[in-house]
């Protein structure tokens, strides 16, 4: 178990640091003269280099990369250029709001993705199956923008039943801000119920046909019991993984939902940040969604590893 | 992440266990084989030469697959909306009943009904003239840059695939560092950067599909590296290229369709996101992500009408490409 999660965790550190190498290459060299990118071909030569100068881009590339793997380390990843605020503290700000977002999201969608994947299967080829499956396939299919306009169509404007803004008032409770989050995150469960319900439905029907299920069913064990203690553990395995892979990506729907419903979150700061060209705002925020999504698929990979014997021996042989 | 992450990975990364002792017979023509065993098997005449049956099998496997998929219902359906908006993003200004730029002041968010069918925007625009023409940008883009990033995975994927090793452990992790990004994230980055054009927006969501795509494709050419025939092409002292290229490539042509078909789903998904965002398709287009983009705020109002119609007209192409993927997955897959 040790090794296995060093390895792990090592792997972890060299995909970060790939990371950084993606981001700055992006935003510090594709650009080749940032502040001439930023403020568009007709700023007089002097304006440019005075940012240039002021973003640090005026150095050489390495000493750029070194200060933004020093930035990483002491959380300081300079000023917006827009704003002046800290970057550190914009995304703080911000990404709280982002959180709550993703964390309702999340336990609307996990739940409800299991729940219908196991339905699915179990009633496998029948209509509830090609329902749960076909409604998954559109729902995924549907960028996060079009299923929002959807919802603030029926459920705010025919039925209004909902909140459409996610603006509450200063000093609400959790319960009132989730009252407030509700519709946009339902726009995100609608897209990654999908993907969970399908990874369920496969895991479900696979361990539904393994040998062991049938082994358990034939020395007369009921069928409940065959299901909670052989097919479900195995069936929810692969699960995990897409749940923490999606909660990566949920940053990624994040961007248009929070502009659509007036999140102040991460995902509306980089997309204000995109319209100013805000570059040090922009990178800084990528680079936090590429973390997120490490870290999640890295806990999904250690508790899988931990529930699964097979894998942590496997990393040891 | 690790390999424990990928659940697709599984059955693939098992090696195949390969023969060593195959035959002169197997060994010209494994290629053939495998494609016969694959589609449907026909005898070959008695008469015929070896080469001549495989391609009288070819074709026949191949008219065999079309049948196989005009049977399905959601290839059909998919197909039939793909083409009605193929037909729009061609026809364009000639069949739309005005022109989309025009504005008529005297009718701002005027309605559905009357003398336009579904209404117009806050400028006084035809919904309809609107949805009709702006299903051309998006219909380009798309699929220009799913093929960009097919053709690029691929190859990425077969080296990877094919050499193992070093190679592959460095690409693997390039890719998965790429993987760790939200397209709609890292794609609004790049197009900050190099500033939005159509061109630029296709080339970046293209190169940006490339590692997904090489994921898959390196787990199949892993599966295929095995086999006897590319043992047989090893033995014959084909290159490294010939192998990947001539050997391997035709043989997993399967899945590549598959993947280029769920890539211009995506490529619509992320192209009609980022115009949404306002770093894609640009201003005046009538492109839908744009046309939402402008309106979505006047919803809540009641004018639902100029979001409501694209937003239909860009749910109903994502799933009909996404039917039609589907319906080739079912045929195509082993």
């Amino acid at each position: 178990m040790v090794v296995y999660v060093l390895r792990r965790l090592a792997l972890a550190v060299v995909t970060l640091f790939l990371l950084t190498l993606i981001v700055f290459a992006i935003s510090n060299v594709l650009p080749q003269d940032v502040a001439r990118a930023i403020l568009g071909p007709f700023a007089p030569a002097e304006s440019v280099a005075q940012l240039n100068k002021q973003l640090g881009t005026d150095q050489p590339l390495l000493v750029q990369y070194w200060r933004l793997l020093k930035g990483i380390i002491t959380f300081d990843f300079g000023t917006s250029y827009q704003s002046g605020q800290p970057v550190t503290e914009l995304i703080g700000q911000t990404l709280s709001n982002s959180a709550k977002l993703a964390i309702l999201a999340l336990l609307l969608t996990v739940p409800l993705g299991v729940v219908g994947g196991i339905a699915a299967a179990l009633r496998k080829g029948r209509l509830a199956d090609r329902v749960i499956v076909t409604l998954g396939l559109a729902g995924s299919a549907i960028p996060e923008f079009v299923t929002s306009t959807f919802l603030i169509f029926v459920l705010g404007l025919k039925l209004n039943v909902l909140p459409v803004l996610a603006t509450w008032p200063e000093g609400s409770s959790i319960g009132t801000q989730a009252y407030y989050l509700l519709m946009p995150s339902l726009a995100l469960v609608l897209v990654y119920f999908g993907y969970i319900a399908r990874m369920a439905r496969a895991g479900t029907i696979s361990a539904l046909e393994a040998d062991y299920t049938r082994t358990a069913t034939m020395k007369g064990m009921t069928r409940a019991k065959v299901l909670r203690t052989h097919v479900l553990r195995n069936a929810l395995l692969p699960t995990i993984s897409v749940v923490a892979t999606q909660t990566g990506y949920l940053f990624g729907g994040l961007l248009a939902v929070e502009v659509i419903f007036n999140v102040n979150g991460l995902g509306r700061l980089l997309v204000t940040a995109a319209k100013a060209k805000d570059l040090p705002v922009l990178s800084a925020g990528v680079l936090v969604i590429g973390t997120i999504y490490m870290v999640a698929t890295l806990l999904a990979d250690l508790l899988i590893s931990y529930l699964n014997p097979r894998i942590r021996l496997a990393a040891n042989a | 992440m690790s390999e424990t992450t990928r659940p697709s990975d599984g059955p693939h990364s098992a090696a195949t266990p390969s023969s060593s002792t195959s035959d002169a017979a197997d060994m010209t023509h494994g290629l053939v084989d495998r494609e016969m065993n694959e589609m449907v098997t026909v005898p070959a005449g008695p008469g015929m030469t070896a080469s001549a049956a495989a391609l009288t099998a070819r074709k026949t496997a191949r008219r065999e697959t079309f049948r196989l998929l005009m049977r399905k219902p959601s290839f059909v359906i998919g197909n039939l909306i793909v083409i009605f908006w193929v037909v729009c993003a061609v026809g364009g200004k000639a069949i739309a009943p005005y022109d989309p730029q025009q504005n008529f002041s005297d009718f701002l968010h005027a309605p559905p009904g009357g003398d336009f069918l579904l209404g117009t925007d806050r400028l006084g625009r035809d919904v309809l003239s609107r949805i009709i023409t702006g299903a051309r940008d998006v219909l380009i883009v798309a699929p220009v840059s799913a093929v960009i990033g097919v053709t690029l995975g691929t190859v990425l994927g077969l080296v990877m695939g094919f050499y193992r090793g070093a190679v592959d452990d460095i690409l693997s992790r390039i890719v998965e560092a790429f993987l760790s990004l939200p397209i709609a994230v890292v794609g609004l980055l790049a197009l900050v950067v190099l500033g939005p054009s159509n061109t630029t927006v296709l080339t970046v969501v293209g190169l940006l599909f490339a590692p997904i795509v090489a994921r898959t494709v390196r787990a199949a050419v892993l599966a295929e590296r095995e086999l006897d025939y590319v043992q047989a092409a090893r033995l014959q002292g084909e290159s490294s290229f010939y192998i990947m290229f001539r050997e391997i490539l035709p043989n997993i042509t399967g899945p590549i369709i598959v993947e280029l078909t769920v890539r211009i789903g995506y490529a619509i998904f992320t192209v009609a996101t980022l115009s949404f965002l306002g770093v894609g398709v640009q201003p005046p287009s009538p492109d839908w992500g744009l046309a939402i983009s402008d309106e979505y705020s006047f919803i809540i109002s009641g004018y639902w009408w100029p979001v409501v119609y694209p937003s239909l007209a860009i749910a109903s192409l994502v799933i009909a490409v996404n039917l039609i993927a589907d319906a080739l997955q079912g045929v195509l897959s082993r």
